[in-house]
């Protein structure tokens, strides 16, 4: 979405269609991401969002068009280890500690026992469980869960990252504080973040950039560069400019014809 | 650190009430069905009560008659009947163990082919239900014959009995378990770029031990059935099956000594049953709402 040369993801003339033609999901996606961008998709249930992550990530395939990261296309990026995804729900396994949860991936990857447990021991510290290690995830709370589940997408550095709507199932007071948490990371990692969102406020909080879909065929209504300065603080939200900008976003969903979106935020 | 390893003082008591509270409740449900058996004796025996059906001390032995026969000789001079019962137990324990062991895996491994390959899931699964709709009788004799020409031990044979009693259900669940893993935790392993193997090993498997341990369960008390039942057309004297076919032949002079058999292979059962209930205790790590 920026014009920057050193994009992470290109997303050319994407489209999908589902069920024979029935169903247009995306339609003319173009769509570029920069190194170390954290861009958030918004729009209207239904617009598509999640099929195009899905897209990207190479968990579905597009009808036409094409989707290259690191200049390589979504099948070898993924064998090549390049996503780390966070779904809504934090999909942990219950038959591993949270620290095995978080190896995970490592294991994978070949990693061997000293090297695992040195970056697990990491990400707990940088999510704050330090303590709930050796815990089982159904001991956790949800947000506790969500914590773990965002430590093992971010536990091998991927290049990319996909996130889901993360925090859609947990309420108002810990989002907000997983939101910082997530910041933290991201500036730690340097990594490209993809986002998808229900909240304006929070698409406006987290991300460089904001793109705005509309709904059937899903396509990218506009873009909103987010220019509020880095690293993001808990103030944040109260100055004006933040205001001004989910003001924005939401003018833009409504010319998008978004008319759900703002059930959905005069509701939270 | 952790709360598993170390529970608190109040958590151990309340383990500890419970464990207690579960013992009373199994002695109060003995003692009740003594009280039905009795009761229904001497309603019977003793009123004259006709409907359903007649009993007398030959169809119904006393409670009391049964246990102590147990720790009366079985033979004039020979050994208690509970020290011969033993070995018994012992003996028909091995197969049962074994066939168990060999049926799990059996079942377990064609479970897994099954659910890699679907062509093969709906051009074998009729024939594997058929199989258990055979009757262990009729299977027995082909079993024990056949093997015998290859040199087997007779116990041997006797626990491959057990094994296709075994087999079926841990072969079923296997099917169904491996295909409860969460459509989520499949993609992230897609995203992983994990490998088939990858994905039952770490993710399939795992996900499906519950299944496995609910047909273990079935299946551990199936394989000593299938092992005393097996006995017969071998015509194997040192198992449980061998003594309840001669206790069989007395029971009109002694029927309290076929009950006693028979509670000793009840226990036998309840036995294996309770090992697999504690090693799943030990292996199977779930919310405590998906426990059985």
């Amino acid at each position: 979405m920026t014009m920057s040369t050193d994009s992470v993801v290109s997303i050319k003339n994407l489209s999908k269609v589902f069920g024979r033609g029935r169903l247009t999901a995306l339609q003319g996606i173009n769509v570029e991401v920069g190194r170390g961008e954290f861009v958030s998709l918004i729009g209207p249930s239904g617009c598509g969002k999640s099929t195009l992550l899905r897209i990207v990530g190479d968990i579905i395939e597009p009808t036409t068009g094409s989707v290259t990261v690191n200049g390589k296309p979504a099948r070898r990026a993924r064998l090549d280890h390049d996503y780390g995804i966070v779904f809504q729900s934090p999909v942990l396994y219950d038959w591993r500690t949270v620290t095995k949860n978080i190896a995970l991936p490592l294991e994978m990857l070949g990693w061997d026992r000293s090297r695992r447990s040195k970056r697990v021991k990491e990400m707990l510290e940088l999510v704050e469980l330090e303590n709930f290690g050796n815990h089982h995830p159904w001991q956790l709370s949800g947000g506790m869960q969500q914590r773990v589940s965002i430590a093992r997408a971010f536990s091998f550095s991927p290049a990319l990252l996909l996130m889901d709507e993360p925090f859609g199932a947990l309420d108002e007071m810990t989002r907000e504080r997983l939101n910082m948490e997530l910041l933290q990371i991201w500036a730690e990692s340097g990594s490209t973040v993809i986002f998808v969102t229900h909240s304006i406020q929070e698409a406006v909080f987290l991300s460089t950039q904001v793109a705005v879909m509309s709904a059937r065929p899903g396509r990218i209504a506009s873009i909103v560069p987010i220019e509020l300065p880095q690293p993001r603080e808990a103030t944040t939200r109260e100055e004006p400019r933040f205001f001004e900008l989910v003001t924005e976003v939401r003018e833009r969903l409504h010319a998008a014809g978004a008319d759900e979106v703002r059930e959905e935020a005069t509701l939270q | 650190m952790s709360a598993i390893a170390l529970k608190p003082p109040r958590a151990r008591a309340v383990a500890v009430r419970r464990g207690i509270g579960r013992v009373a409740l199994f002695l109060l449900v003995l003692a009740a069905l003594w009280g039905l058996w009795e009761g229904y004796r001497w309603l019977w025996m003793h009123q004259g009560w006709t409907w359903p059906f007649v009993v007398d001390d030959t169809s119904l032995p006393p409670v009391q008659d049964i246990f102590g026969a147990l720790f009366d000789p079985a033979r004039v001079n020979g050994p208690l009947l509970i020290t011969l019962l033993w070995h018994s137990a012992l003996f028909t324990a091995k197969e049962a163990a074994v066939g168990f062991a060999i049926g799990a895996v059996v079942g377990f491994v064609l479970g897994v082919v099954l659910a890699h390959f679907n062509v093969l899931q709906r051009g074998l699964l009729p024939y594997i239900v058929a199989s258990q709709t055979i009757p262990i009788i009729a299977i027995a004799p082909m079993v024990v014959v056949g093997l015998g020409n290859y040199d087997m031990p007779a116990w041997l044979r006797v626990a491959v009995i057990a094994a296709y009693l075994t087999f079926f259900p841990v072969t079923v669940n296997t099917l169904r378990g491996l295909q409860s893993a969460e459509p989520r935790a499949l993609e992230l392993m897609h995203s992983y770029a994990a490998s088939r193997w990858t994905i039952l090993w770490k993710l399939r498997v795992p996900a499906a031990l519950p299944y496995l341990f609910s047909a273990f369960k079935v299946s551990a008390t199936a394989s000593v059935v299938g092992a005393i039942i097996g006995e017969a057309p071998s015509s194997i004297p040192d198992g449980l099956g061998g003594a309840i076919i001669n206790f069989n032949q007395y029971y009109t002079l002694q029927p309290q000594n076929l009950w006693a058999t028979n509670v000793i292979a009840a226990c036998l059962g309840i036995f294996f049953f309770l090992v697999v209930v504690v090693v799943e205790k030990i292996v199977v790590r779930r919310p405590p709402e998906q426990r059985a």
